[in-house]
This record gives C-alpha cells, structure tokens and sequence, in this order.
C-alpha cells in the first residue's frame, strides 16, 4: 500500500517567530447544537509555551482538539503550517504536530517501550531514521526508562501519563499539543513536564498546553490565552494579563495575585476567608 | 501513586533485556510452527481408514513433482490424492483463515473478545452459504457459494461493527449482546431455508452448520483459495498500523493513520477470510479467539508476528483437529466444528473471567 500512495514531504524548518498552528474565527459546534467556540482567534508560534487556561466548560480541549485537526470548525479555519488542516494528508499532519490526549488507553499488553516507539510510525515511510535514540531519549527525559520493559496496563496513571508523554515527543513534531498533561503527575513530574516543554520551545517548537494550574501556567507559559465561555477574554505574557480583576471575573471567584516574595514570579492564590 | 524512577542504575541492565528476549520469540515461534507442520502434514496424510506408510507418502509426493520417488498402487494414489490432500490443503487454508480472521478482528474492534464466530460473522457468511445450497443457485459455478458467503459475511461484519461502537470503542458487552443477537437472526433464517429445502439439501444443510471438512475434494480447495491467499497476503501490510490502533482512533489518527480507510481494508479482508472458511466448511467456532490469544501470550501484541504467526497456528491447530475429528472415533467421524467448540468453549469461558477481572467488571 506505501509504494501507491506519494511519500509525505517532511516539515521545513520553521524560524523563531513562525506561525506554526493559528485559529481564525473559529467556531466549533459539538453535536451538531451546541456551539462550544464562538470566534476564536489564536496563533502557536514557534519558540513559545502558549498555555490555555479558562474555568471547566470555557472550551480549552475543543479548541486543542480543533488545532490538532481532530474537530472540523463550523465556520472560520485551522492552519497548520501556514496550510489549512483539510489540505493536510493523516501522515503529513503526524509529521508536523504530535498530540498529547488527556486519557490514555490501550487495547493490547504492548511494553512500554513499544507504546513509545510507536511515536516513530509516522518516520517509517520517509526510510531509516534514528529511531532508537528518540525512543531512548524521550524515556530518559520523561523518567520511564526504569520500567521499559513492563507492559502499559500494569502501570499506574501518573505513569501512563509520563509514558504517552514519551510516545508524543518521540514522535519529535515541531508543533506540540499537549491536553492536561500534569492532570495525573505528582508535583515533581507536573515541573518536570513543563520544563520539557520549555525545553522543546528553547530548541524552535512551537507547544501549547492546556493547563488548570494557573501557577504553573505563569510560571512556565511564553503566552497564555484565557477562556471564557468560548472567547478567549485575554491573550498575552501571563505577568500582563493575569490581573486579579480578570481571573476573579473569569472564574467567577475572588482571586489574589501577587507576587513571589524571592523571585517576584506571579503568583495566583484563590481569595480564601480565615 | 507515581513512584519516582530513580533507580539504581546496577537495575537498567535487567529491565532492558526483556524487549530484547521479546524480540526472539517471534522467530522462534515461527520455526517451532512451521517444523510442526512439517511433521503433522505426512502423519495426516498417512493416518486413515487405508494407512499409507509415511515413506509411502513421500515417495507418492515425490513422483508427482518430479524428483524421482515411485507411484503406489491405484488405491493408495487414489485415497492420497482424491481424499487425503485435498482435505489436508483445505484444512491448512480454513485454519490460516480463521486464525488470521480472528487476530484482524480482534485489532480493529480493539478487544480481545471478537471473533467471527462469537460476534455472528461466521452464521451470517453460513446464510449466504445455505441460501445458496438451499436454493440451488449456481450462477457462478463453484465459486457461487464462496461469492454469497462472502456478500453475506460482509453485511454482517458491518452490522455488527456499526451496532456495537459508540465513541470510537467497542464495549464488551454490546459486543456479546450484538453476537447474541446476530448468531440468533442467522439461525432463525438458516432455519427457514431448511424447512423450505429438500431432503438431499436439508443433507447437505445439516452438515455444514456441524462444520466439517470431510467432504473436501480439489474444486472446493480452488474454490476458497483465491479468497484465502487474498486475505492472508494483504493482512500483514496492516500490522503496524494496527498497533497503532489499540491507541484509540484519535491518536492513531495523530500518528498519520487514516483510520477510516483502514477500517473499510480491514472488515473486507475479515469478510473475505471468514467467507473463504465458511463456504467450505460450515461453522468452526473458537479457532479466532484461541489461536490469537495464546500467541499475544507467548510473544506480544505485535501484529507484524500476530496475524501470520495466527494463520501459522491455525493451519496446525485445525489440522490436528481434523485428524482427531476423522480417527478418535472411528470408522464414525465427529464432526470438526463440534470438537473445536468443545475445546473452545471453556477457554472462551476463562478469557470471559479474566477480563471481567481486569476492567472491574463490564464497562
């Protein structure tokens, strides 16, 4: 079937800056009734942690999912690469983003090390490539090189989560899609992820990563857009948008912002009475 | 919950070697199955109401390519030739068949319960097949049984496919309600041709829902041939994407897998295969669900091993079971798919508890 079908072009090499998946007038309805976003425009650069936040139900995964061309848009369009998501071939799309999915389930005993091999399939068409290093590196920088050779069923769900981590990066896309990758890690592994992310946006990928602690947000995200309803209500560096008026309006809950009394790095703490 | 990995580094060593002895079990599965097939195939062929000698064989198989050898007496040619080898070959494709059938099914439905006989596929391809025996179709020669098989088991592989998903899953028990369902609507129909059919029909009939391969001659092996080596040669192009999908459509999909496309490939070769087994042999249950099982269990998931490794052992298995079938009461013959159901059964039964046990109960 591979020698029918023309190889996928791998991705160019994008500069620090580039516009590698962007949003526009996006709306997606679900269902066919509700609608989930009503005109959302976002743009994921390359070199940047752009984090999503907003209160349950604001639209965070839709509008992930709608990037990561798994929702078609009602009206408005997703661009990846400069090219609308529809254009794209299945391969050619594995070859420019990877995707990080909030659950993670598997229907076969597969080891370890296979679930994050499996990251490499949309390498296979395009020849020999070094395989073993970006599976070895990948487990190394996700802490699951320990338990390589135990099956994916027998793990616990922190740990699944760091090995479908493994099995994303693996797959070494410039455009990384990351749903609540810290929802079931410990607080060393929810640091450890996002400076992975840093990392991977220090060497020119563009990642965005939809996030709950709004902590962790301001303390790693290059830019956060804001949720609300569907709208994105602010887009920005988080020290310039993360304004108690906003968060506390947002949330529809007072909320304190303040900053570290060493480092000065904001700070979000809910308004609690004594 | 998350233990932190730190390990000792004096650990790594063993834990990595695993993936390595996993490595060489596939080959050493495959070597181990095809030296078995090579033993079993003469003792098959010797094995009989007219015991031909095993050296007998040879030398008769021999003759027959050209490589020297002698011809044995009319007899013993006539009931290697006309009787026994027809039925080994038919035996071998109708195994491969199922088990490869079984292991393709199981990865596009994402759970190790499916198999053409417990979700129905195999009654709805033995409608076709009835129907077309029943009424004395031959439009098509001897392919016409094969052909409505075929158009019958894919309808029923679709059926059944659109009935038991619901958001991109297969739970396991609307996938057994399904089967339960199917497997009742195939008999009643099955029945309905058998009471409008006449007797040499109802004959004919009768010993094809018992399954049985003792009516095997050279035409019925040509008859499924094409589909069998068909389905058996486009199944391995989709191993490695079938890996992928016991991700969930979704991150398949992430991983440049169009799934859409490689659900309509697969359910065709799974209708193909299932019609090539069926059509001959009536309904052989189990072999599915057996064969793929114990091989994840010996060397992994892995479908680039699982789907020929599965048509390996389904030849040896189905061939052993015809051979009990034809000599464990002899002169008498059992019919095939009795004594696969026999086996199968309580090893369906234990894979039913094992699962329960590992989900908490029915999803």
């Amino acid at each position: 079937m591979r020698l029918l079908r023309p190889r996928p072009a791998p991705p160019l090499p994008a500069s620090p800056g580039d516009t590698l998946a962007e949003a526009e007038a996006l709306h997606v309805r679900l269902d066919g009734t509700r609608d989930v976003l009503h005109g959302v425009d976002v743009a994921v650069r390359a070199g940047e942690v752009l984090a999503l936040v907003g209160p349950n139900g604001a639209g965070k995964s839709t509008l992930l999912g709608a990037l990561a061309a798994d929702l078609a848009p009602a009206y408005g369009v997703v661009r990846i690469h400069g090219r609308p998501v529809s254009d794209w071939s299945a391969p050619e799309l594995a070859l420019r983003r990877a995707v990080l999915p909030q659950a993670s389930a598997l229907s076969f005993p597969f080891s370890v090390e296979e679930v994050v091999r499996m990251g490499r399939a949309p390498w296979a068409a395009l020849g020999p490539e070094d395989d073993d290093a970006a599976v070895a590196e990948a487990m190394a920088a996700t802490e699951v090189t320990a338990f390589a050779g135990r099956p994916f069923s027998a793990l616990s769900g922190g740990e699944r989560a760091r090995v479908t981590l493994a099995r994303v990066l693996a797959q070494r896309a410039p455009l990384l899609m990351l749903d609540e990758p810290t929802a079931a890690l410990d607080l060393r592994h929810q640091e450890l992820v996002l400076r992975l992310c840093r990392e991977r946006a220090r060497a020119g990928d563009a990642v965005v990563v939809v996030l709950h602690d709004l902590g962790l947000a301001a303390a790693y995200a290059h830019r956060v857009a804001v949720l609300r309803a569907g709208r994105v209500a602010a887009d920005g560096p988080p020290e310039e948008i993360f304004t108690e008026p906003l968060l506390s309006e947002v949330y529809d809950q007072p909320v304190e912002v303040l900053p570290h009394p060493r480092t000065g790095a904001v700070l979000v703490l809910p308004v609690r009475e004594e | 919950m998350s233990v932190l990995p730190r390990t000792p580094s004096g650990t790594e060593p063993r834990e990595a070697a695993p993936p390595a002895r996993r490595r060489r079990v596939p080959w050493l599965l495959t070597a181990g199955l095809v030296a078995a097939l090579v033993v079993l195939v003469p003792v098959a062929a010797r094995t009989g109401a007219y015991p031909v000698p095993v050296g007998d064989v040879v030398a008769s198989v021999q003759h027959r390519l050209g490589l020297g050898g002698t011809e044995l007496d009319r007899v013993a040619e006539s009931v290697l030739w006309n009787v026994r080898f027809p039925r080994i070959v038919l035996a071998l494709l109708v195994g491969a068949s199922l088990g490869c059938a079984g292991a393709l099914m199981q990865g596009v439905f994402g759970n190790p319960l499916a198999e053409p006989g417990v979700i129905g596929v195999s009654s709805g391809a033995a409608v076709g097949a009835v129907a077309a025996i029943a009424l004395g179709l031959n439009f098509a020669g001897n392919w016409t049984v094969s052909i409505l098989a075929f158009v019958a088991g894919l309808v029923t592989v679709l059926l059944v496919y659109a009935m038991s998903r619901s958001g991109g899953r297969t739970e396991v028990v609307t996938l057994i309600l399904t089967g339960i369902a199917v497997n009742a609507f195939a008999g009643a129909l099955i029945g309905l041709f058998l009471f409008f059919a006449d007797a040499a029909a109802v004959n004919q009939i009768t010993f094809w829902q018992l399954g049985s391969l003792s009516q095997a001659t050279w035409p019925k092996v040509l008859a499924v041939l094409p589909c069998a080596v068909l389905g058996l040669g486009v199944a391995p192009l989709y191993a490695r994407r079938l890996d992928l999908l016991a991700l969930g459509e979704r991150p398949a999909r992430h991983l440049g897998v169009d799934v859409e496309r490689l659900r309509i490939v697969l359910v065709l070769v799974i209708a193909l295969l299932t019609a090539a087994a069926v059509s001959v042999s009536g309904i052989i249950g189990f072999v599915g669900l057996v064969v793929p099982h114990l091989l994840r269990m010996a060397a992994g998931p892995g479908h680039r091993f699982l789907l020929p490794g599965s048509a390996l052992l389904g030849a040896l298995v189905l061939l052993a079971a015809d051979l009990t079938a034809r000599t464990v009461a002899s002169p008498a013959e059992l019919p095939l798919g009795v004594l696969t159901a026999l086996l199968g059964s309580p090893f369906f039964f234990w894979l039913l508890r094992r699962t329960r046990r590992r989900h908490g109960g029915w999803a």
